[in-house]
């Protein structure tokens, strides 16, 4: 199979439906000419003109709002918002009317809307372009919130957000949009449903739950403790709502001991969620505590050396399995 | 209510010396922009932002403002207006690279991020527009506590269009407080050019739809916009309320170290650009006026040079933040009055 970026997986996801769909289109800051802060739309401003690729002003809460409008009465907008920190002046937006308007209409009205941009530290990116934020977002009813971490799950991931009748967050973590890895080739019609993790390890002797960029600190843990004969079994849930418990239970049922990796904040995050989950289901499978490995509970810090510390590493993550394993 | 300035032969209430002494903020404040970015080009710092081409708008504002007294709440290209209020070299270069003595943040906030708060530089976000209504806030406690206290904000073009403006310009209005809103227009927002931004052809017109004037000025020209900000200035002072500024500058930069401008900006607009700047608009004023000469400026980059250097070698000196201070001032130290 071809190899390509997350980046052009996504945008060639994009492009896709796009001609598949003419009711398809993207708004955001500079998505037009210049084709994205992060190449999201590069090239397709000459395919699709710019009806179909409209650069904004710089007023998330009002292009959300409009994109809302618009979904509501059977277009599909796609919101490039850049960072999730940009949008958060449309949180009234993105709670009171995009998550319930289906349900405030008792099912007449749909929301086909799909907001995309970057979430996750690195790079220096500091308090205002690090946020994470799906956690929160999957404690709300009414979103999808998807996360996707390789090329392949990127592209569609995507293509099914876009042709969700629901809205969905699709949320790319910034150190992962250079990656490269396997993609099926562009006729391949590929729909990568919501809800179904990927076991992307297989292991026997823990279970490691991994969000965004941590799946892939955690595969690079996994290969080290491989060495020792620890061997870690390491899922990418891929989508935080809905989340696959089966996928996750079914590794655990084998492994008898958890621990979720996620570069989000602790409390009310994920791995309390999952942990919750787990005691109420499975309680019977677990040889030790189930475990959470965590960012660090601060805003995030420009400076690198304090950047480094804010968020798990492979050898935080080793250090915690090992524990485990002891356990 | 918005009108256009257009006096070339304004005439301020500035001697010889206050007129050099801007001009010489603006020199150093180029000087240290220009390092700034080689630092970045060089691996130093993971990012730079810039405010070339707009030193002519922010001296002259600045030196219509009582830095003893008056509050600025910056944005990201705001570093001529934060030297100018008291922001010394120094300071510039230990935020820059992110140092544990940063004054700033200790090195938690972005380079361009400029605060002080025993210079009355507010602290400001990432998020475009949020310092706004912060500058609206901090009148309305200056005029509750019957200061005459004068609050200097800036922001780009693409600013106008969040709501935090609007609703500052009106609070601002309708409660008479002291804030200059200073718009350094570069026509720009990243790629997104002014048209594509707003339908009205000036920013200053946004400030008739609250009942202030609003006055677009030549940004290249500091002495210019000093006339300008010394009316809306003393206007402040009276009680009389806010004024919009819109200056007119350029950005003579790409939008920050990750951006590449060639890919949105042609060869001749680029061409056309560089062909003029503050630094040589301001300089040409001085002269026909006659408050400068080869001689001084000549002293005066050399000295600024000096300064430069030894802030830059100062900073790289100082040692990077300790990461056992991570969690530090996430909430205040002994904050509780449970
Ligand atoms: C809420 C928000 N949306 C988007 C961005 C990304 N962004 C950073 S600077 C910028 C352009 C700002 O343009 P303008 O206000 O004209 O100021 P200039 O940079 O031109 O001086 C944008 C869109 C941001 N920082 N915050």
């Amino acid at each position: 199979m071809r190899e390509i970026t997350y980046t052009e997986a996504a945008r060639e996801g994009l492009d896709e439906e796009m001609a598949r769909d003419s009711s398809v289109f993207v708004v955001g800051e500079g998505i037009g000419k210049r084709g994205g802060n992060f190449n999201t739309t590069l090239g397709l401003f000459d395919k699709y003109g710019p009806q179909r690729l409209r650069d904004t002003p710089i007023a998330e809460r009002g292009f959300i709002g409009m994109c809302t409008g618009a979904a509501m009465t059977g277009t599909r907008p796609v919101v490039d918002f850049m960072f999730f920190d940009f949008i958060l002046d449309a949180t009234g937006e993105m709670i009171n009317q995009i998550a319930k308007m289906q349900y405030m209409s008792s099912g007449r009205l749909k929301m086909p809307i799909v907001l995309r941009g970057c979430v996750g530290v690195g790079g220096s990116s500091a308090t205002h372009h690090s946020g994470n934020y799906y956690s929160f977002y999957s404690h709300v009813p009414g979103w999808r919130v998807v996360l996707p971490t390789t090329p392949r799950d990127a592209k569609g991931l995507l293509k099914s957000a876009i042709r969700s009748d629901d809205p969905v967050l699709f949320l790319e973590h910034k150190l992962l949009l250079n990656t490269r890895g396997e993609v099926p080739d562009p006729d391949v019609d590929e729909l990568i449903p919501f809800g179904k993790a990927s076991v992307r390890r297989e292991g026997t002797d823990v279970t490691a739950v991994a969000f965004g960029m941590m799946v892939n600190r955690t595969l690079e843990a996994a290969e080290t403790l491989a060495q020792d004969g620890i061997r870690v079994e390491v899922i990418d849930p891929r989508s935080v709502a809905p989340l696959d418990m089966e996928t996750i239970l079914e590794s655990l049922a084998k492994t008898g001991r958890m621990v979720i990796v996620d570069e989000d904040y602790g409390p009310a995050g994920m791995g309390a969620e999952i942990a919750a989950l787990v005691a109420d289901r499975a309680f019977d499978e677990l040889d030790a505590p189930v475990r959470r490995v965590n960012g660090v509970h601060t805003p995030i810090p420009y400076s690198p050396p304090l950047e480094a510390a804010v968020v798990p590493n492979r050898d935080t993550i080793i250090g915690a399995i090992r524990d485990l394993v002891a356990e | 209510m918005a009108t256009v300035s257009g006096r070339p032969d304004v005439d301020v209430d500035l001697t010889h010396e206050q007129l050099r002494e801007m001009y010489e903020l603006m020199l150093l404040a180029r000087a240290l922009d220009e390092r700034m970015w080689l630092l970045n080009r060089a691996g130093q710092a993971p990012f730079a932002v810039s405010g070339q081409g707009h030193e002519g708008a922010q001296a002259g504002a600045g030196f219509a403002l009582d830095p003893s007294k008056d509050w600025l709440v910056p944005y990201y290209r705001d570093l001529t207006l934060a030297l100018r209020f008291g922001t010394s070299p120094r300071d510039v270069m230990l935020h820059m690279l992110a140092r544990a003595a940063d004054p700033n943040s200790g090195g938690r906030q972005m380079p361009g991020h400029y605060s002080s708060k025993a210079h009355r530089i507010l602290s400001g976000s990432s998020p475009i527009a949020t310092q706004i209504p912060h500058a609206t806030g901090i009148a309305f406690a200056a005029k509750a506590r019957g200061e005459d206290t004068v609050v200097i904000t800036g922001f780009g073009d693409g600013a106008t269009s969040e709501g935090d403006f609007h609703e500052a310009m009106n609070f601002a209005s309708i409660y008479k407080l002291g804030v200059i809103f200073l718009c350094e227009n570069n026509g720009y927002a990243i790629s997104v050019p002014q048209k594509k931004q707003m339908a009205v052809e000036r920013v200053a017109d946004y400030a008739k739809g609250y009942d202030m004037p609003g006055v677009t000025v030549d940004g290249l020209d500091a002495v210019e916009v000093y006339a300008v900000a010394k009316e809306a200035v003393d206007r402040a002072r009276r009680g009389e309320g806010p004024t919009l500024i819109e200056a007119i500058v350029r950005r003579l930069t790409p939008h920050s170290s990750d951006d590449d401008d060639r890919t949105y900006r042609s060869a001749e607009e680029l061409e056309d650009m560089h062909s003029s700047g503050p630094l040589r608009v301001t300089r040409n004023r001085l002269m026909e006026i006659g408050a400068l000469s080869d001689d001084w400026e000549q002293e005066t980059k050399e000295r600024i040079k000096t300064l430069v250097n030894d802030a830059t070698e100062h900073a790289e000196q100082s040692p990077l933040p300790d990461p056992g201070t991570l969690a530090d001032h996430v909430y205040a130290k002994d904050g509780s009055r449970m």
